[in-house]
């Protein structure tokens, strides 16, 4: 692989949220260890086609490269993931760029996922500590449990479950996996468990658990290996336990 | 009831959150700026941990050993009083952090796991795996939102802060703003300003820092009056991977739970830090780590074949215990280097990585600017001339809970003169607009990025590890020359939608301005004090040198004005540091 030259992208683009999308191709340098973030930080310090036609630099979010902010999430290749930790030894080429379309396209591979923020609103995302004065010592954990809350804490809202998904989009409002699982997240913690019932309640709702399809797609692309459905399963499970207690207490 | 007041909080890291919470604690309102959403802040690629007495290993550790430690690695250049105030708080906020739901690491009992970190010898660092920072970062994201639905925050993400208006007797009373996609240019009145911008890695180009810690927000205020101190202390990480786009942390942790750095001498391995310094071994503080690592590479010529890198070394322990203990960051070395941490010596190299300097403050966090406040890596307080690993998250969350109820307090009983009219923020808002025009107007042959390159290649030259007089007058005069050829930057992207070219030349304009005060505070120190150091003068030099710099902006020339002021070393007198012998306190 190291006799490469060049590297050959094809990436879509797209100047507003209203306008059509329009492909163009770019040419970068090889080096060892090259990712995509790092290719476009190339294109940007000359930003010219491989037709030689000058051009306006890609625009996309990242800030860490490390894949931790999960910023850089865009779909490469036909499959959503981190572009920092998308390396050109391990993709084919042409490398095909391309926004994550389930979230709005702002301009290029740049998207809006403040759904997926509003989301965690909805889901009561927190532990509802009285505040963050001094109240005596928190609680002893089974260290287990708390293994499996840090599990799941990795989620960095980076989106790729919900570009993966087919049940998050315009003809659903599914809030999607990465948010739903959070619920369970919270559901764990010896306070945040207080909590439990509204959490549940929350995802019985339109939009919630009952519009999780069951694919199974989200736990193949998640970055930080969630085990997505396990804990979509378990809460499928807690939501309909709450479901009858709720028909019983009313 | 008393009025309701508003704090404009700047940057949504852990400093910038925490003191958000603290000020709607505290019945007020907050208007939330960042350049990202803040659950994506850089607050969230600290990895090791954070340090806090708790006490829980039998080694009957203190708070005023922690006090010492990191007064003793910061090389007796940091606020004694505020130093002590942290450490004495640190054990408090960890509770804060359990309650809250961080999911620290346990031990079989379910109390939180401690680990050894570098300068101290007790096992003092609590830690959330390999990636604490995330963890606590994502707690104080969840509480603010909470407060988000209460209504008493309003987050502003993907906002650029471009500079603070002050009122006619000079009192910071509220900030201008972009709108990254629709690039709209607003004026906002805060009855207080905090900064928590984080620090000025991009000033460096490659670093451990995320793109979007570039010191722009903190070159504006600087360029408006507010001073900077110390910053000529730019932490040098001893182990990161060598990267052509960024430099990835390899977490002090590693060292912490047993790794071991290396490299081949005379056909064996050589481990030169547990040589050269026996008492604390691999665990000396990062300025101390680093410099051997230089020394070794480049003036003994000692690197892995040739090449400035030295092993560090965790594939003598058990893969189970580091699965759990450093599990993320050992995925992250397979994933960008494609070798197995856990079974071949991972290749590593000092780099850029924190700034202990930064934006002056007193010990409530004001900023000489009546009104504006600075938290967090932005500002300059609690790390001397060296911050000890794990202490910058302990930092960045005190710092807010300091700040957070002084902006309060400073909004209801400061003395902020008259109120901004609408006259006064129409203009302000007018001077960034034109500002931004211009940028979308330059049709230079200069470009943007380039230049930035250039810069980050000289700062990393000339201002890192090894300093020497001859050339930092030689890279001042050259970083000079590329705030001229800013001048003659081109714009590629002249769209009015989303253009982050347009608002990159903006910053990097600050960026250079910041990299000729870090450039010319360093030229001035003459002598060697934690991470500043000077072949020329090796030595620490307390009566001349035992002083916060402070840099003013000069508007003529764009330089900045040296001077050196007294700070609070009332506590610990200062004392040789050397960790080649265990510490000795000094009651």
């Amino acid at each position: 692989m190291a006799d490469k030259k060049t590297v050959h992208f094809i990436i879509e683009r797209q100047d507003s949220p209203t306008s059509a999308p329009y492909t163009e191709e770019f040419e970068v340098p090889y080096r060892p260890a090259l990712n995509v973030v790092a290719s476009l930080m190339e294109i940007q310090k000359n930003p010219v086609t491989k037709d030689g036609k000058k051009t306006r630099p890609i625009v996309w979010e990242c800030n860490c490269l490390e894949k931790v902010c999960g910023a850089c999430m865009m779909v490469i290749n036909g499959k959503a993931q981190q572009a920092c930790a998308a390396l050109i030894d391990h993709l084919e080429q042409p490398i095909r760029l391309s926004p994550a379309r389930t979230f709005p396209v702002i301009r290029d591979l740049l998207i809006d996922r403040s759904v997926m923020f509003e989301s965690l609103k909805r889901i009561q995302g927190w532990v509802n500590v009285d505040g963050s004065w001094e109240v005596k010592d928190a609680p002893i954990q089974n260290p287990k449990t708390a293994a499996t809350a840090y599990e799941i804490s990795h989620c960095m809202t980076c989106g790729c479950c919900m570009e993966a998904c087919p049940n998050v989009g315009t003809q659903s409002d599914f809030i999607g996996p990465a948010p739903t699982v959070q619920a369970h997240l919270f559901n764990l913690h010896p306070i945040g468990k207080f909590n439990k019932e509204e959490r549940l309640d929350a995802l019985m709702e339109k939009g919630g658990i009952t519009s999780c399809g069951n694919s199974q797609n989200c736990v193949e692309v998640c970055p930080k290996n969630i085990k997505l459905t396990t804990y979509l399963a378990q809460l499928n499970r807690d939501v309909n336990k709450q479901a009858i207690k709720n028909i019983f207490n009313k | 009831m008393k009025d309701k007041k508003k704090i404009i909080v700047v940057g949504g890291g852990l400093s910038g959150l925490m003191a958000a919470l603290k000020i709607c604690e505290a019945g007020g309102d907050v208007d939330l700026f960042s350049y990202c959403p803040v659950k994506r802040s850089h607050s969230l690629c600290a990895q090791g941990g954070i340090n806090a007495c708790m006490n829980t290993k039998g080694e009957g550790d203190s708070i005023w050993e922690h006090f010492d430690d990191t007064v003793y690695g910061g090389d007796f250049l940091a606020d004694q009083t505020a130093v002590k105030g942290m450490t004495d708080a640190a054990p408090k906020l960890i509770k804060m952090f359990d309650r809250m739901g961080v999911p620290f690491t346990r031990t079989a009992e379910g109390v939180l796991d401690l680990r050894n970190f570098g300068g101290q010898k007790n096992k003092r660092t609590c830690f959330a795996g390999s990636t604490t920072g995330q963890q606590l970062l994502y707690a104080l994201d969840e509480q603010v939102r909470k407060w988000e639905v209460k209504g008493n925050v309003k987050k502003y993400e993907f906002w650029e802060f471009i500079k603070v208006i002050k009122n006619k007797e000079g009192v910071c009373r509220g900030i201008v703003a972009q709108n990254m996609n629709s690039m709209e240019i607003q004026a906002f009145r805060g009855d207080t300003t905090i900064l928590a911008t984080g620090g000025p890695g991009m000033v460096f180009g490659r670093c451990t820092a995320s793109t979007i810690c570039n010191g722009s927000a903190v070159s504006a205020v600087y360029q408006q009056g507010a001073h900077l101190a110390n910053t000529e202390f730019i932490q040098i990480h001893p182990t990161a991977i060598p990267g052509t786009d960024k430099n990835r942390l390899m977490s002090e942790a590693c060292r912490g739970e047993g790794g071991r750095v290396w490299t081949y001498k005379d056909g064996k391995p050589w481990y030169f830090l547990e040589e050269m310094y026996p008492a604390y071994g691999n665990l000396v503080p990062r300025d101390v780590a680093s410099r051997a690592i230089y020394d070794v590479c480049v003036n003994q010529g000692l690197g892995i074949n040739g090449e400035n890198r030295v092993y560090l070394d965790l594939s003598h322990i058990d893969a189970d215990y580091l699965e759990r203990k450093l599990g993320g960051i050992l995925e992250m070395y397979s994933e960008f280097v494609g070798d197995d941490p856990r079974k071949v010596p991972m290749q590593i190299y000092p780099s850029v990585h924190y700034s202990m300097g930064g934006i002056w403050v007193d010990p409530k966090h004001n900023t000489n600017v009546p009104g504006l406040m600075a938290s967090g890596e932005c500002d300059y307080q609690y790390h001397g001339a060296n911050r000890l690993g794990a202490n910058s998250l302990l930092s960045a969350a005190y710092s807010g809970t300091v700040s957070g109820p002084e902006a309060m307090r400073w909004a209801y009983e400061g003395e902020r003169g008259s109120d901004l009219t609408d006259e006064d923020l129409a203009k302000a808002q007018q001077e960034c607009v034109d500002e931004f025009e211009a940028i979308l107007k330059m049709d230079g042959t200069e470009n943007a990025h380039e230049l930035h390159h250039e810069l980050g290649d000289l700062m990393n030259k000339y201002v890192t590890i090894v300093r020497v007089n001859k050339e930092l007058d030689y890279c001042f005069d050259e970083v000079k020359k590329i705030l001229a050829r800013w001048d003659n930057i081109g714009v590629t992207d002249t769209s009015r939608w989303a253009n982050q070219e347009a608002m990159f030349i903006r910053q990097l304009r600050n960026m250079i301005i910041y990299a000729l005060v870090v450039t010319k505070s360093a030229r001035m120190r003459d002598e060697s004090r934690g991470a500043h150091y000077k072949a020329e003068f090796p030595q620490r030099d307390d009566e001349r040198f035992m002083k916060t710099t402070i840099a003013d902006f000069d508007l003529g020339t764009s330089e900045p004005k040296i001077s050196y002021i007294e700070f609070d070393h009332s506590l610990i007198k200062p004392r040789p540091r050397n960790y080649a012998v265990a510490k000795k306190e000094d009651k």
